[in-house]
């Protein structure tokens, strides 16, 4: 299996404070992998890594190595990386915009402007993200209209647009009810099958369910985020290696 | 344990009524800011009649020619005086405060930030007179240097620069807080889809902001029809239309003019009878033209967030 993402030795600082340290791993293509552990361990940090957010925090400083396909993904423009790595936020985010303009804003920012292609992508996009049959007939109508669990497949589907080759999820389905939770797993699955995802998850059996494979992030109180175990997820829930880990999804602390 | 419980009783009825009476007085505050408004109208209305009578609505509104001393009072040129500074003041300024807003609340490091924010904050503490004498001292002798016969340098010109000034802080600071009123999810979405930083700003963060945006404009709108001072002092007074001084159409703004804000300080001191009247009517008017821009703003602000939420 071809590996898509890849970090090596790779440690994040904000200012002083040691956020990440020494992670090495690497995330197989066209999988799940989720990234558990409690609050605080650098999940969500580790996951910002990916599309360069933490950039966007002034005085961040990393040492070690990122890769996307091999390359230095610090080499990559980041305007441009954000183009192959979407990104699903932990609150549904949709602007201001109608549904269709919400789509169609990744396509007209990268230059896009032909109406016809436009409407292809959005139907694509949306028929993706499972979303279309709900709102066909709403296009026009305001993003912010959609119940949370639409929201969030409408803010996928914004992500698909842009044609991504990854696609990272922050706690997607956090501020949901358990059936939209529902539907935004069934559609990590179907989505698997043409992208590498990477999810972060508080909720274990959600991580059970989603992911082919787990990473386990620790911290102690030095709140430093360490990656603890990586493996099958399968492996990992079931025989982990680290006492940490077991303990952590049997539920003993976190 | 009775009696405790009779002690909380009345310390309750205690806070209540204490309750009610702040809730009395904060309705008494409320409904005199009101009542001020409605008499000062009132005030201007009753005073004014004599000249609606008199003179006749259409002779005032649509008269071009104000000469008190052969009862010829029509108010035309200032109200074109008037709207014509504006326009000029929104042209100068809105983008100059609009840019300032969206430097300090997007892209400005903490450090300018704090160097520039209270900069703009005091443009707004100077006083008018104070921006008049600046126009009369370095703006006024500027243009007059533009070579054109007729050019005293005084006109809509040096006024519409000094008003830009004025309305640039009340535009800028209201602008920037309706900025940074944007979520920063809509900031983190747009970037995380590969639009750059100037994208996410004109395309999520100002569409998003855009109410309070006008918002802002319509205040500084207002702010510079009411002016008076420091336009009584650059803007020349002369009760003429302002129009070209050549064939340049453009020379229009180095014509001088009197707005409705200067026409009542300047002459109010010594009118009388219909004279005075006449100003209270120029008075209606000014008032008029506020509550037209106010509701045309409020109307313009509903208008933009029902399309928000339905267009496509």
């Amino acid at each position: 299996m071809n590996t898509k993402l890849e970090t090596i030795d790779y440690n994040l600082y904000y200012g002083n404070f040691h956020a990440l340290a020494d992670i090495s791993v690497k995330f197989p293509e066209k999988q799940v992998t989720a990234l558990i552990g409690p609050s605080g361990s650098g999940k969500s940090t580790f996951l910002r890594t990916f599309n360069r957010m933490n950039d966007l925090i002034a005085g961040t400083k990393y040492t070690g190595e990122v890769l996307i396909d091999g390359i230095d993904l610090f080499k990559i423009d980041p305007v441009a990386l954000r183009q192959n790595i979407g990104m699903v936020f932990q609150k549904p985010n949709p602007f201001p915009k109608s549904i269709f303009e919400n789509v169609a804003y990744g396509p007209r920012v990268t230059g896009m402007h032909d109406h016809k292609k436009l409407e292809e992508i959005v139907e694509s996009s949306l028929r993706s993200a499972a979303l279309w049959d709900e709102v066909k007939d709403d296009l026009g109508k305001s993003g912010l209209a959609l119940s949370g669990g639409q929201q969030q497949r409408l803010c996928i589907a914004r992500a698909l647009a842009v044609h991504p080759t990854v696609i990272l999820m922050d706690e997607p389905a956090a501020s949901l009810d358990p059936i939209a939770t529902l539907k935004i797993e069934d559609l990590i699955h179907s989505l698997s099958v043409n992208y590498t995802i990477v999810i972060v998850t508080h909720n274990m059996q959600q991580a059970g369910r989603v992911s082919d494979y787990t990473a386990f992030f620790y911290t102690d109180e030095t709140r430093t985020g360490r990656l603890i175990e990586f493996g099958e997820t399968q492996t990992i829930f079931t025989n982990p290696k680290d006492k940490r880990t077991e303990d952590y999804i049997t539920g003993r602390f976190g | 344990m009775i009696g405790n419980a009779r002690g909380n009783e009345q310390k309750m009825s205690g806070r209540m009524i204490a309750d009610k009476t702040v809730k009395y007085i904060l309705f008494i505050s409320a409904i005199l800011s009101i009542v001020i408004v409605l008499a000062i109208a009132f005030f201007i209305f009753r005073e004014s009649v004599q000249a609606w009578t008199e003179i006749g609505f259409t002779d005032i509104l649509f008269g071009g020619i104000w000469r008190p001393g052969q009862d010829q009072y029509g108010i035309l040129a200032m109200i074109v005086g008037s709207v014509a500074v504006t326009v000029g003041a929104i042209v100068l300024g809105v983008p100059l405060a609009i840019g300032s807003a969206i430097f300090l609340g997007e892209i400005a490091p903490k450090w300018v930030q704090a160097i520039l924010r209270p900069a703009v904050q005091l443009l707004a503490g100077i006083p008018s007179v104070v921006y008049g004498l600046f126009g009369m001292v370095v703006l006024v002798p500027i243009i007059r240097q533009i070579n054109v016969p007729g050019n005293s340098g005084y006109g809509l010109l040096a006024a519409s620069i000094v008003l830009a000034v004025m309305i640039l802080p009340t535009i800028t600071s209201i602008a920037e807080d309706a900025i940074r009123a944007v979520p920063d999810s809509y900031r983190s979405g747009s970037l995380a889809l590969g639009a750059t930083r100037w994208q996410t700003i004109t395309q999520v963060v100002l569409p998003a902001g855009k109410s309070g945006i006008i918002a802002a404009i319509i205040l500084g709108i207002g702010r510079a029809l009411g002016e008076t001072m420091a336009m009584i002092m650059v803007i020349g007074n002369s009760v003429i239309f302002p129009k070209p001084l050549n064939a340049n159409p453009l020379t229009l703004f180095l014509s001088q003019a009197r707005t409705l804000t200067g026409n009542i300080a300047v002459e109010i001191s010594y009118a009388t009878g219909v004279h005075e009247s006449a100003l209270f009517a120029t008075g209606v008017v000014l008032f008029a033209l506020i509550i037209v821009v106010n509701v045309s703003a409020r109307w313009l602000v509903n208008r933009q967030s029902s399309i928000q939420t339905t267009r496509q």
